[in-house]
């Protein structure tokens, strides 16, 4: 099966999700990722940004609406193909969700282990990985004798360390201070270099007028979709002066900005 | 392949202890039913052979001892030409009279009771006899002679026995199927229990078969330790039927016992319970889960 590299990562048309028979918590939502895009999904609580994030890694079936994801058309997928497309998806739990009877090693290496993968090199990237995140003394630790933090750094390790091509995190800054936040923030932003797509939820508005990302706006169960609003650094003073530049070409409010 | 690890907390719920305990009772009982089984299939196949191979032939005593040995001469003769019989031979009067004392009391060689006299035929491999043929050519010789052939008292026995063998399945059948449904019982439990983790195995990327053969080894290994438990309590049970058999006045029942190969079979029931927990885990756990997104 051929498929096309161009073709977005993630694709939603007209995408309705209720629970039961409850009031639809998206509506009507359309949106595509491009390979390797970047997006914050901001809203305020109770928007429905988890609801969308599951149906992006296949957690729920939209009550409506056409879902691809890498091209292919969940409706019609059959479910013993599920498993190789959730296999390219990492997610940050809200909740972490990681396991509790097992060692932060063993939560490590569940979605290599479940994908079949060689031991010695389970063994390997592992161990890896969690020396970067900065967890190398904590290998054989259980997640509740571990900080909020470390627990945080062990779920992104289980998201990333099969190099997914989509990688979801919600919320994966909720309980971090903002020095925290943005180490974490700038993690992804590494992956995403290299090629991988990313989406974060957060409801936090500061850390995403800080980093220059377009944003999915979730309202209500409705989404909008926002350009790149501001960034910080050089990308912010370039603003400022393309803003002055407006300004001084005419077009002048008549009194003092607020 | 056989995973130790899991990745679902499955040692830790109250079921892990359960589930041997019930294996080791079914065990029990579906060993006692096949021992049970073994032995009377053993008295069949013994009794089946003897069938139709033997024959006694009965000569009323006569008027004097004289009679009695021309009557036993006859008989003998007209018995050693018929072809099927393999030889014919009276048995000694001592003999009948151990045979007749738990009735008639210490009478030994007395011969002051008329006894009857026995003829005892062994016929060849594979041949019958025309009983009516035999016993109208004998009586014309000998008066009030009777063949009894043992045939219908040892085919009604094997019969009975036959019988008793396809409960005997029958009742192993049904300890499978408890087995099966205590095994089903429990693994839904788990599969209840453990969702939350289920459903982050399944959105890692874990096959239905990945979750199934956790519970599939668990519930082998428990299933092992259960039927083990099951076969060694029941071995000192069938050790100490036996020693009462055999206090018994052994002569009242016939001889037999469970041979190595019989033994190995029973050794294998609680490998077999394991397989079937085994099965049934796996089975349960993919019919459930293919029920998930
Ligand atoms: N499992 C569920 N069952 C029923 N309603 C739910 C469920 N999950 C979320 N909701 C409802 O859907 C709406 C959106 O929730 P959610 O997607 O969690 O929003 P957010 O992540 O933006 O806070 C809320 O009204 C919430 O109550
Ligand atoms: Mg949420």
């Amino acid at each position: 099966m051929k498929k096309d590299s161009k073709a977005p990562v993630v694709r939603f048309e007209n995408v309705g999700l209720r629970y039961g028979l409850g009031p639809e918590v998206l509506q009507d939502v359309s949106f595509s990722l491009t390979p390797g895009s970047f997006h914050f999904l901001v809203g305020p609580s109770g928007a429905g940004k988890s609801s969308l994030l599951k149906l992006m890694y296949l957690a729920h079936k939209p009550s409506r609406g056409l879902i691809n994801l890498f091209d292919r058309d969940i409706a019609t997928t059959p479910r013993r193909d599920l498993p190789a497309l959730r296999r390219q998806v990492g997610v940050v739990f809200q909740e972490f969700r990681l396991l509790k009877h097992l060692s932060a090693f063993d939560n490590v290496a569940l979605p290599l282990r479940v994908a079949g993968a060689r031991r010695d090199e389970i063994d390997k990237h592992v161990v890896e990985l969690l020396s970067w995140v900065g967890l190398k003394d904590h290998l054989h630790a259980r997640p509740p004798t571990l900080s909020g933090g470390q627990q945080q750094r062990v779920a992104i390790a289980r998201a990333v360390i099969a190099q997914p091509k989509l990688l979801l995190a919600d919320e994966p800054t909720g309980n971090v201070d903002d020095r925290m936040a943005m180490r974490l923030v700038h993690l992804f932003e590494e992956l995403n270099r290299l090629g991988t797509t990313v989406v974060i939820a957060t409801h936090n508005e500061a850390l995403v007028s800080r980093l220059g990302h377009p944003c999915l706006q979730l309202d209500q169960g409705r989404l909008l979709i926002r350009e790149s609003v501001a960034a910080t650094g050089p990308a912010r003073q370039l603003k400022n002066a393309l803003d002055a530049a407006a300004k001084g070409g005419g077009k002048q409010p008549a009194g003092p900005t607020a | 392949m056989i995973v130790r690890r899991t990745d679902l907390p499955l040692n830790r719920d109250a079921l892990g202890r359960f589930l041997p305990w019930l294996i080791a009772f079914m065990v029990y009982l579906a060993v006692m039913a096949l021992a049970g089984m073994l032995l009377l299939n053993q008295l069949a196949g013994r009794w089946d052979q003897g069938i139709g191979s033997t024959v006694t032939v009965q000569i009323p005593a006569a008027a004097d001892k004289q009679q009695d040995a021309r009557h036993m001469q006859a008989a003998l003769k007209v018995l050693k030409d018929i072809p099927q019989v393999l030889f014919a031979e009276a048995i000694p009067e001592s003999q009948i009279a151990t045979l007749l004392e738990p009735w008639l009391g210490a009478i030994g060689g007395s011969g002051d009771l008329p006894l009857p006299q026995l003829i005892d035929i062994e016929l060849k491999e594979g041949a019958t006899l025309d009983e009516e043929a035999v016993h109208r050519k004998l009586s014309s010789i000998v008066p009030g002679v009777t063949v009894d052939s043992h045939g219908l008292w040892l085919e009604r026995m094997v019969r009975l026995i036959r019988t008793v063998e396809i409960l005997s399945i029958a009742v192993l059948a049904l300890i499978a199927l408890a087995t099966v449904g205590t095994v089903i019982f429990t693994t839904r439990t788990g599969l209840a229990i453990h969702q939350d983790v289920i459903e982050v195995l399944h959105l890692i990327g874990a096959r239905d078969s990945y979750v199934a053969r956790q519970f599939a080894t668990r519930a082998l290994f428990l299933g092992l330790r259960g039927g083990l438990i099951g076969l060694f309590l029941a071995l000192p049970t069938l050790w100490g039927i036996g020693f009462l058999v055999q206090s018994l006045d052994s002569s009242l029942l016939p001889d037999v016992s469970l041979q190595p190969m019989q033994w190995l079979m029973l050794a294998v029931v609680p490998a077999a319970a394991a397989l079937i927990a085994m099965l049934t885990a796996r089975i349960t756990v993919v019919r459930s889960l293919a029920g998930m997104i």
